[in-house]
């Protein structure tokens, strides 16, 4: 949480995000272009898998940033409640979309990869049916949030509701992996081979953390926006003010 | 003058980026009664809230004999009696259960329950369902739960609200009935509060 | 623990004065478990198995139902800023009003989810398991929905909110709740079902009073 304090104020957030926004929009244009042509143009094809193999190099690391993404939501939640830091609040609204935007794209490409592999495009499995979750507590946490006439009650709410959310996810992940076992034979086709290849890995890893650059960008840019939105709020109360 | 039992420092809120109040400071003693006045919107329910704790100050201290109330919320939640806009009554219990579930719930005394509904002329009311009262009856009610509750620091928002003469006349009967006993109180009010040697507190810009 | 008792004996008072109003609830709950069968057929066989997860569902539903007025009722007639300002603490009003709401929604739809079941064929092993199950997994949906009803509170559109917060959460308990019945009928055992409920609720009592005191405590500001 060290870097939150930094940036704890809007206008010095501000001056930092103007400095490092444009540099890190061309960083992750440069490195999603070229994690792109080596998950779609270098990467081995998979033996069992065939080509769809390739769709995992998006799915799985949008699964890892929508799971990551919920922990930062959380953890600006606290900061928020704790500290009561105004740019947590800004941030987390910026942020919850992009989460599920990434949980979502998870789940798409998790149906499109599951109508080749398992002839239909959606199965419960346990992992998509805990992905499925994880964006049903996005989707609260955004309406929460957006449901109040005054923002900051909007913005305390979901902050609540993220540390609680963050609780939850391990239960409902144990629970949903119980029930799967309960109700599914275990045939149905894993993600995790034993080991992957590097031919594999690398570009896995590529494209990774490209996204998580693109997920930056994009909470950063964001985060700019809510600033101004909350900006013109602010203004136009008072400007009524200065005329009553 | 009496020496001072209730003492803020400092105190300022903010509510979405607007400065509701600032660097607000100002004491009251035993037997000191605080009339807050102001236009609509001037902040003074939100002070009223945020010296009882229900809203969080931005900065500032509120200060009884010399303690920060901070330091022990629980305690000084104790030694409040709060009457809100709203009069914090249920409809579907009657007038003597209403005061009773209040003063069970602040675990205070039962024994001044008559005086309270003597003071308020609510006698022939008690057995009511309180959604069969009028507003006037129902602010009544809730005014003999504030003089029920035998707690030392009154804060009141607007008390004068929908009552009439003669009840306008006991609200100062008892207001000044718990000065005389060494209470304090702090009323927010539009309207005169016509009780003697009233201290008055303007807010909003100047 | 005086103004935990005071709190909770006053709602339950409430309750008696209206009966009305948890009779619906209990009313909405019978009219969705017999449409189940309406709608999927009456052959025995099917409705024996779907019948611990519809009737976990509709008692999940029904609970939700009456959770929106729980806090709701004392933030719009002021009695919430006296709970705020009693001198003990929040948390503990926060885990009266959930238990009152479980004494008066649980409990009854534990009592009755086996009489219904009766009509979807289960036999009385799963009647039991049935019983139980919801004794023990719906204090879980009461200390949850408490807190999704805490923090709608004053929200636009609260109520079909409310269920969008707490249905996800809820999942849990729905999962080892009617997964029990299903496992007594594979014959494999029923304690650890109820164990794992009983961790959920647990939980659920470690963590929601905290939550739904700071929420009560925001909507106060």
């Amino acid at each position: 949480m060290a870097d939150l304090h930094f940036l704890a104020n809007p206008a010095r957030f501000r001056r930092f995000s103007q400095r490092v926004l444009p540099g890190l929009g061309f960083a992750t244009v440069l490195m999603l272009a070229f994690g792109l042509y080596m998950a779609f143009f270098v990467a081995p094809v998979d033996y069992q898998q065939g080509q769809t193999v390739r769709i995992m190099f998006l799915h799985v690391p949008s699964a890892w940033l929508s799971m990551g993404g919920y922990a930062l939501l959380a953890g600006l939640g606290a900061s928020l409640l704790v500290w009561r830091h105004p740019l947590a609040a800004l941030m987390a609204r910026a942020a919850a979309p992009v989460g599920a935007s990434f949980a979502a794209v998870c789940l798409l490409t998790g149906s499109l990869w599951g109508r080749p592999m398992w002839g239909t495009y959606w199965v419960w499995d346990a992992r998509l049916t805990s992905m499925l979750l994880l964006f049903f507590l996005y989707l609260g946490h955004i309406a929460l949030s957006r449901a109040y006439d005054e923002p900051e009650r909007g913005d305390r709410s979901a902050a609540i509701l993220a540390l609680v959310g963050v609780i939850n996810l391990p239960i409902i992940k144990f629970s949903v992996d119980w029930w799967n076992t309960l109700h599914q034979p275990a045939s149905v086709t894993r993600l995790d081979a034993p080991a992957i290849h590097n031919s594999i890995l690398i570009p896995l890893i590529w494209m990774a953390v490209s996204l998580l650059f693109l997920f930056i960008f994009l909470v950063l840019v964001r985060t700019e926006t809510e600033i101004d939105r909350r900006r013109l709020e602010n203004a136009a109360v008072q400007e009524e003010e200065a005329a009553a | 003058m009496a020496p001072l039992s209730l003492e803020i420092d400092g105190l300022a809120c903010r509510r979405g980026g607007r400065r509701v109040f600032d660097r607000l400071s100002f004491g009251l003693g035993e037997g000191e009664l605080l009339a807050l006045t102001g236009r609509n919107g001037s902040g003074k329910t939100t002070l009223l809230r945020a010296l009882a704790g229900l809203v969080r100050p931005d900065a500032g201290t509120v200060r009884w004999l010399g303690v920060d109330v901070a330091d022990d919320p629980e305690a000084w939640r104790g030694r409040l009696a709060w009457l809100g806009h709203l009069d914090g009554l249920k409809g579907d219990l009657s007038v003597v259960e209403n005061l009773l579930v209040a003063q069970r719930l602040r675990g205070g005394a039962q024994d001044r329950l008559d005086g309270a509904l003597l003071a308020f002329d609510l006698g022939a009311l008690a057995a009511r369902a309180v959604r069969t009262l009028s507003a006037g009856q129902r602010r009544r009610t809730a005014l003999a739960r504030i003089v029920f509750s035998a707690a030392p620091l009154w804060l009141l928002d607007e008390p004068l609200n929908a009552l009439d003469m003669p009840a306008q006349q006991a609200f100062r009967a008892a207001l000044q009935k718990h000065l005389a006993a060494g209470g304090l109180a702090i009323a927010a009010t539009h309207a005169e509060l016509g009780v003697e040697g009233a201290r008055t507190l303007e807010l909003g810009r100047a | 623990m005086n103004g935990f008792m005071a709190l909770l004996a006053r709602d339950l008072r409430l309750v008696w004065r209206r009966p009305g109003d948890v009779g619906v609830v209990l009313a909405f709950f019978v009219v969705a478990v017999v449409l189940f069968p309406l709608g999927i057929g009456p052959e025995t066989n099917t409705l024996q198995r779907i019948a611990a997860g519809v009737l976990w569902c509709a008692a999940l539903f029904a609970a939700l139902l009456s959770l929106e007025r729980l806090f709701a009722a004392d933030y719009e007639d002021g009695t919430l800023d006296l709970l705020l300002l009693a001198p003990w603490p929040l948390e503990l009003a926060a885990l009266a009003k959930c238990t009152s709401h479980w004494i008066v929604t649980g409990l009854p739809l534990s009592l009755l989810a086996p009489v219904l079941g009766v009509a979807f064929g289960l036999d009385g092993d799963s009647l039991l398991a049935l019983f139980g199950t919801l004794l023990i997994g719906t204090p879980t949906l009461s200390l949850i929905g408490g807190l999704a009803a805490a923090l709608t509170l004053g929200a636009r559109k609260s109520g079909a909110l409310l269920a969008l917060l707490a249905l996800p959460l809820c999942v849990p308990t729905l999962i080892f709740g009617a997964g029990a019945v299903e496992t007594l009928a594979a014959g494999e055992g029923l304690w650890t079902h109820l164990a794992i409920l009983g961790a959920l609720a647990l939980v659920a009592l470690a963590t929601t009073p905290w939550a739904i005191a700071a929420a009560l405590r925001q909507a106060g500001e």
